[in-house]
């Protein structure tokens, strides 16, 4: 079990801050995000669009700014549990006890909640089925390519996952790749390879259809493709692949016995505070009358919940507000060493 | 002000209006209206704010961008016309638009 001040949940620019708010008034975080990398949305959504509304940055990416507050959290050498997703909590003599879906458990008398609209999951197929043999038949990701050896596998989607995995797959497998639309949205040279393949007879593309059924017993024998216009086709295949990006879940927090509004959890404005003692939210996912989801108030809010996480973590100390242009103290806490 | 009708999926009709230069996707999260999700706000980044817009309307809207096309390949159940409203601007030509919400956002 892991012992720290502060849990934080979720590694979008809003928790990195957190950390940094933490970090100078000598508070210890350790962050858990769904994700495989920090960033959050600014990395999974919007890596390369602009952003014009961070004080004093007149324009970044999602990825300068999530690079800038690593760097910026670089002293405090913050612990990442990455590809995790917090599932259980429950309150202990010390503090709060959350596990994670890969066992990991933290204690904190401080968990701060900088979920933004929940964990990333992959979308996956609603048809009659997919569910039922999702992780036998169905997979929305692959862990070990030679699984599919030999075998017929249909391939969803339009983007660079599709495509790559139906070249790669190609070689040694039978690939049907299917997407909604003539155009693919990976890139182009993705999109060129599997058009060669298609002509050399190597991977068969039917375009523009979507799945519309999923047929078999014990495991799949065939699915259904149908376009627009309500043509359909049955293809014979062993295995179903959808990659369809990712989306948003609040997923377990919305058990955790906090208040709820629509998929927010309302807050306390003085200290981001929850209806939950030493649980707070900051970012997206609070709300209060007039709240904006702009990563400049996810950073006021993480200032202001960070303050209040102090009093739980060192209930004998007395937090003494301080610049950090003047504070020698933080100065020591960010490494900075002084020339005079 | 214009009115955009929001047809849920289950049938149920709101009738809305909307101040011109909001987005039908503003129209629907800012009254209540269920059936919009909008994860990302408005920034054409999750294709949680799908919707079909009526066969009459579907051609006097500004066509789509690339990127708004790239989205929907992510959408639930996207069909020939699926847009997502946080790219369609209220305006006075669009007055009495109909949109009918997907099943589900995702």
């Amino acid at each position: 079990m892991i012992k720290t001040d502060v849990l934080v949940i979720g590694a979008g620019p809003v928790g990195l801050f957190a950390v940094h708010q933490l970090g100078i008034i000598g508070l210890k975080a350790e962050v858990v995000d769904n994700l495989d990398k920090v960033g959050g949305q600014c990395i999974e959504l919007y890596p390369d669009k602009p952003i014009y509304d961070i004080p004093a940055i007149p324009e970044c990416t999602g990825e300068s700014l999530t690079k800038n507050l690593l760097e910026q959290i670089k002293p405090f050498k913050t612990n990442f549990h990455l590809n995790q997703r917090v599932e259980k909590i429950s309150k202990e003599k010390d503090g709060w006890r959350v596990t994670t879906n890969k066992k990991t458990e933290f204690l904190a008398p401080n968990v701060i909640i900088a979920g933004g609209v929940g964990s990333f999951e992959p979308r996956k197929f609603l048809v009659k089925g997919a569910d039922i043999f999702e992780n036998k038949g169905v997979f929305y990701s692959i862990k070990d390519k030679n699984f599919f050896k030999n075998k017929k596998v249909c391939i969803f989607g339009g983007g660079d996952s599709a495509l790559d995995w139906a070249i790669e797959m190609s070689k040694f497998s039978e690939v049907v790749l299917v997407h909604r639309r003539n155009e693919f949205r990976g890139t182009k040279n993705s999109a060129d390879i599997a058009r060669k393949l298609e002509k050399e007879g190597k991977i068969k593309i039917k375009t523009p259809f979507q799945i519309d059924s999923i047929e078999g017993q014990n495991k799949i024998s065939s699915i259904t493709i149908k376009d627009d216009n309500g043509k359909s086709e049955k293809i014979t295949t062993d295995f179903v692949l959808g990659f369809f990006g990712l989306i948003m879940k609040l997923g377990p927090i919305a058990e955790w016995g906090l208040n709820l509004d629509k998929k927010t959890i309302p807050v306390n404005t003085e200290n981001f505070q929850t209806n939950k003692e030493g649980i707070f939210a900051i970012g997206d996912i609070c709300t209060y009358p007039g709240k904006l989801k702009l990563i400049l108030s996810g950073f006021h809010e993480g200032a202001l919940a960070a303050r209040a996480c102090f009093k739980l973590a060192k209930p004998n100390e007395k937090y003494r507000f301080e610049f950090s242009t003047t504070s020698k103290n933080i100065q020591e806490k960010l490494g900075i060493k002084k020339s005079d | 002000m214009p009115k955009i009708t929001y047809i849920e999926h289950n049938g149920k009709i709101h009738t809305q209006e909307v101040a011109n230069g909001l987005t039908v996707m503003e129209g629907a999260v800012q009254n209540n209206i269920p059936g919009i999700d909008a994860d990302c706000g408005g920034s054409c980044a999750c294709a949680t704010c799908h919707v079909y817009v009526d066969e009459k309307w579907f051609e006097k809207l500004k066509e789509k961008e690339s990127a708004e096309e790239d989205m929907l390949d992510m959408a639930f159940e996207p069909k020939k016309l699926s847009r997502l409203s946080c790219q369609i601007i209220v305006s006075e030509e669009i007055d009495g638009l109909v949109v009918k919400m997907p099943s589900k956002q995702g």
